[in-house]
Parts: structure tokens; C-alpha cells; sequence
């Protein structure tokens, strides 16, 4: 039998890996369901498939694009693509385009129910761990009375059933957690152990940029589950944070998961951040959103801004991560590209939000022209374990790549 | 017993009319191959990790699993469970094939013959 076993050293790997880690580096906090071996090899697929997908099957959209897209729109036309919207109903019609979006569809779709699966099958659990972590916990404060605005209440974003407001039970935190524990399959990884490499990101930033900057109070404005927040919360730990987000089940959930993760400065408040009256003018040192602009609508966001501005104190600082706005130095292609999630993955206000002037519309909201700011970041993540969007050239995910850009005031 | 049953509600639809790139049946399709890869990754996965625990516990070493050769029955046998598993996946095919060897009526045209007086 021995005889079988080689003496020899292993043989090199045909080609080195490069792809996600397994799901298992992914931190267990306290509001972490089970997954069964099986269920974590559901993520590993999935991480795996987003990332081939991105890799693998996108470079071929832009090659077909190249190849046969452009040349034949400009056959039958005799000019080129007028704005990004020609460029898709152009790219519609493309089979590798409809290929690879038909995949990542399924994709997110698989990974939806896939994270739904684990979350529901033990609700009651979750429903009662949350139940006990946050009752009579002042850091908690729901309105019930609050309207859902109509850019929550029209589709589920990312295609989340429930999106982040549902409650299918009393005290239901179901939502939020299927949400949290699904990033690494959605992202490849990407943005690190407790999904936080944005807010990591963010507070690297702020530090690096503002030095002297010691905020005693800091708003999170559409903080969901708080996960990019716990990282700021952590970098200030004097500071009062107040994280608001319009879903309930997100709140509860994020308060939960903040207290077993050790954090404790942060309120979870249930409110819609177009009318914060509840919160004092010059209240605030430091507000901030990370990619929560795009879910909102034209109408909220001069009331968002404006809100802002009321509730920063003077020399405040204020600003939003998204990713980059089509500008005209955007190519079409890009531009189309980076689209898909708004026309097929339910972030209806994705292409609208990105076209538009934001320092215009911050000015508009009283901040000075020449105080305003922008940057770029990356995810912060543990290099040893997770891939660095930084780094990471193979992939351009249009709108996916946990890269973004900063634009803010001081006021 | 939990009033949310997961095996309804983890496959629920996300508020929003869904887009289809393909024809929607290729799409329907296409959606259900992608599952069954999903499961097969799983089931790959699973007997991995049993490998590998087998392995450290000294049950057995991955490199006979590689060496393994069967012995002609086994063989045989392996070789008829491969047979029987294909006629099950192809059984549509044998039917179509048998059905060229025939002239049959379908059941409504049974039903409206049995009908009359």
C-alpha cells in the first residue's frame, strides 16, 4: 500500500490561483447564522462565478463590441453611438452580451435565494438572538409611523427580495443578515472579512486627509446594516455615531451586530435622511454616505444635501463614496456598462444618479465651491487572505469593483 | 414549528419586472443548468472535504484513490450503474426513437373514439 504513496514532492499547481479565498475566512460575529458545509460551498460557487463571469466572460463584451457591435450600428447608421443609451440597446442585441447577462442574472438571483435559504430555515433563531441583543437598548430607535419613500418602496434593489424593509416575522432580521452573509459570493470577496473594506477604506481616508480632524459626533446617512460604519465607529472611538437607515429589520440587525463585534457607539436610527428635523442644526463634525446616493431619487437628493448641510457643524466635513459619474471623458461603452446594474439588477436610480453634477448640487445645498473635494479609494482589506481591488487589474466589473470615488465639502 | 417556511419563500421573486436576454426558454433554462452546476460544485466540494478527512485520519491516502483500478466486476458493475443512469437521463430520446416505429393516436383522439356511440 505504501508503495502507492509518492516520496516525491508534490508537483507544481498547473497555474498559480488567483481567485477568492474560501467563504470560511468570511468573520463570525455574533448575528452570524449556521452554514452547513454545503451552504458555504453555495458562496464558494458563487464567488466563483461572479468573478469568472468578470474575468472570464465581460472582456468578451467589449471585444464583441469592438468587433461587431460598433461597426455594425455604424454601417446601418452612418455615424457613431450618440450617448449610452444607444450603446446598449445596441449591445442587447449581441449574443455574448446576452449571454453573459443572462449569467450574471442567475447568478444574483442563485446567490439571493442561496443566502435566503440559510437565513430563513433559521428565522426563528436569528428573530430571538437580535430580539435579546437589542430589546430595551436605547441605541435602538424605530418609528413604525415612518412612509417608505417611493424609491424604496418601487423594486428590490440588487434584486433582494424584501429589499431592506420586509419583515416577514415580528422583530425580523432575516433581510439584513441573508444580505450580509451574500456579499463575499456578490464581490468575490472583495471587500474583506466583515464585508467592511469600504468603510475601512473611508476611515483611512479621513484620517489621511483630515489629520487633526477629532469628530465628537458623526452621521451615517442610508448605513443599512452598518457594516461600512463599524470601521469609522472603530477609527473614532470617542465619537458619538448616529447610523440611520430607512428599513427596520436593517437597524435592528446592525445594532445586534455592532454589540458582538464590541462597538458600541452607535444608534441605529429608523428615519428618512430627506427630514432629519428630529436632529439638531451644527450637530454633526462628520457625515457620510457610501454608496447609498444611487438608491434615492432627483427628488430627495437636494433635500439630502440640503439636510446635510443644516446638520454640519462649521468645518465639518461631509461627503459621498460612490462610484465614478459618467462624465465625458467616460467612454460610451463604459458608460453602458456600467449601466447594466441599473436597467437589470434593480438599481433603477444608478444611471440617472450618475449622470448628473454633483458639486452642483452640493453647491446648491449651500456648501462653497471652492471647499468642496473629491478622491479616490479603495477597499481596505487583510492582503494575507482577500484580493485587493487596488491591486487587482484582471478585472474591471463596471460598477462592481470595490473601488469608488469621494466627493465632499467642509463646510 | 416557525411560521416562515423557507423552502417557499427563500426562491421568492424580487419586486420588479424581470428582464429575459434570451429567448425565455433558453433563459428558463439556462437559469435552471446554472443550479445544477451550483449542486454539482457542492457535491464536488463535499467529497473533497471527505478525501481529505479520510486521508488525515489515515483511513486512506488520496494517491490510491488516483491509483485505484477495479477489479473486473467492479468494473462491470460501475459499467451498468453508467448505463442505467444514462437511459434515465435520456429516456425522451428512446421514446422518440420508439415512437418512429409506430402510428399511435394520441389520447385525446382515444378519448373522442371511446366516446363514441
Amino acid at each position: 500500500m505504501s508503495s502507492l504513496v509518492s516520496d516525491k514532492p508534490k508537483a507544481e499547481p498547473a497555474r498559480a490561483y488567483d481567485g477568492p479565498p474560501d467563504y470560511r475566512v468570511v468573520g463570525q460575529h455574533g448575528m452570524y447564522p449556521q452554514l452547513s458545509h454545503d451552504e458555504i460551498s453555495r458562496f464558494n460557487f458563487l464567488a466563483h462565478m461572479n468573478r469568472h463571469l468578470s474575468t472570464q466572460i465581460m472582456p468578451g463584451v467589449k471585444e464583441a463590441f469592438d468587433a461587431r457591435v460598433e461597426p455594425k450600428f455604424v454601417a446601418k447608421h452612418g455615424r457613431g453611438f450618440k450617448d449610452r443609451h444607444e450603446v446598449r440597446k445596441a449591445l442587447l442585441k449581441d449574443s455574448l452580451f446576452q449571454w453573459w447577462s443572462a449569467l450574471r442574472r442567475a447568478t444574483m438571483e442563485t446567490r439571493q435565494q442561496a443566502g435566503r435559504w440559510v437565513t430563513l430555515r433559521q428565522a426563528d433563531q436569528l428573530n430571538a438572538k437580535a430580539k435579546a441583543l437589542t430589546e430595551n437598548d436605547q441605541r435602538l430607535k424605530l418609528n413604525p409611523e415612518l412612509p417608505l419613500p417611493r424609491y424604496v418602496e418601487a423594486i428590490d434593489h440588487h434584486c433582494m427580495p424584501g429589499s431592506y424593509h420586509t419583515e416577514l416575522a415580528e422583530g425580523d432580521v432575516t433581510g439584513p443578515c441573508n444580505y450580509d452573509i451574500g456579499i463575499f459570493a456578490t464581490t468575490g470577496g472583495m471587500l474583506g472579512r466583515y464585508n467592511d473594506g469600504g468603510g475601512q477604506a473611508i476611515a483611512a481616508w479621513v484620517k489621511e486627509t483630515l489629520p487633526d480632524l477629532k469628530p465628537k459626533r458623526i452621521l451615517d446617512i442610508g448605513a443599512g446594516l452598518g457594516h461600512n460604519v463599524l470601521p469609522i465607529a472603530q477609527a473614532f472611538p470617542d465619537a458619538e455615531v448616529v447610523a440611520i437607515d430607512v428599513g427596520a429589520p436593517m437597524l435592528r440587525y446592525g445594532l445586534a451586530r455592532a454589540k458582538t463585534m464590541g462597538v458600541d457607539n452607535i444608534s441605529f436610527v429608523q428615519g428618512d435622511v430627506s427630514d432629519l428635523s428630529d436632529l439638531a442644526d451644527e450637530s454633526f463634525d462628520m457625515i457620510h454616505s457610501c454608496m447609498f446616493l444611487h438608491e434615492t431619487s432627483y427628488a430627495s437628493m437636494p433635500k439630502i444635501f440640503a439636510e446635510t448641510h443644516r446638520l454640519l457643524k462649521p468645518g465639518g466635513i461631509v461627503f459621498h463614496v460612490e462610484q465614478p459619474q459618467y462624465t465625458p471623458e467616460m467612454p460610451l461603452f463604459e458608460q453602458a456598462m456600467r449601466d447594466w446594474d441599473a436597467f437589470y439588477n434593480n438599481e433603477p436610480f444608478w444611471t440617472k444618479m450618475h449622470e448628473v453634477d454633483l458639486d452642483s448640487w452640493m453647491v446648491s445645498a449651500g456648501f462653497a465651491r471652492d471647499k468642496l473635494m473629491h478622491s479616490g479609494v479603495a477597499a481596505v482589506v487583510d492582503p494575507d487572505v482577500f484580493p485587493q481591488a487596488a491591486q487587482d487589474t484582471k478585472q474591471e466589473d463596471y460598477g462592481r469593483k470595490a473601488a469608488w470615488h469621494v466627493v465632499g465639502a467642509v463646510k | 414549528m416557525s411560521k416562515i417556511d423557507p423552502l417557499a419563500l427563500a426562491g421568492a421573486k424580487s419586486k420588479g419586472k424581470r428582464p429575459y436576454f434570451l429567448e425565455t426558454d433558453v433563459e428558463r433554462l439556462t437559469n435552471i443548468v446554472l443550479v445544477l452546476a451550483q449542486e454539482l460544485a457542492v457535491v464536488r466540494e463535499r467529497t473533497d472535504t471527505m478525501e481529505r478527512l479520510l486521508e488525515q485520519s489515515g483511513v486512506l491516502t488520496r494517491q490510491e484513490i488516483e491509483t485505484f483500478t477495479p477489479t473486473k466486476q467492479q468494473a462491470d458493475e460501475r459499467g451498468a450503474w453508467t448505463q442505467e443512469y444514462l437511459a434515465r437521463v435520456f429516456r425522451v430520446l428512446q421514446q422518440e426513437r420508439e415512437a418512429l416505429q409506430t402510428q399511435e393516436a394520441s389520447s385525446e383522439e382515444v378519448a373522442d373514439e371511446l366516446a363514441k356511440v
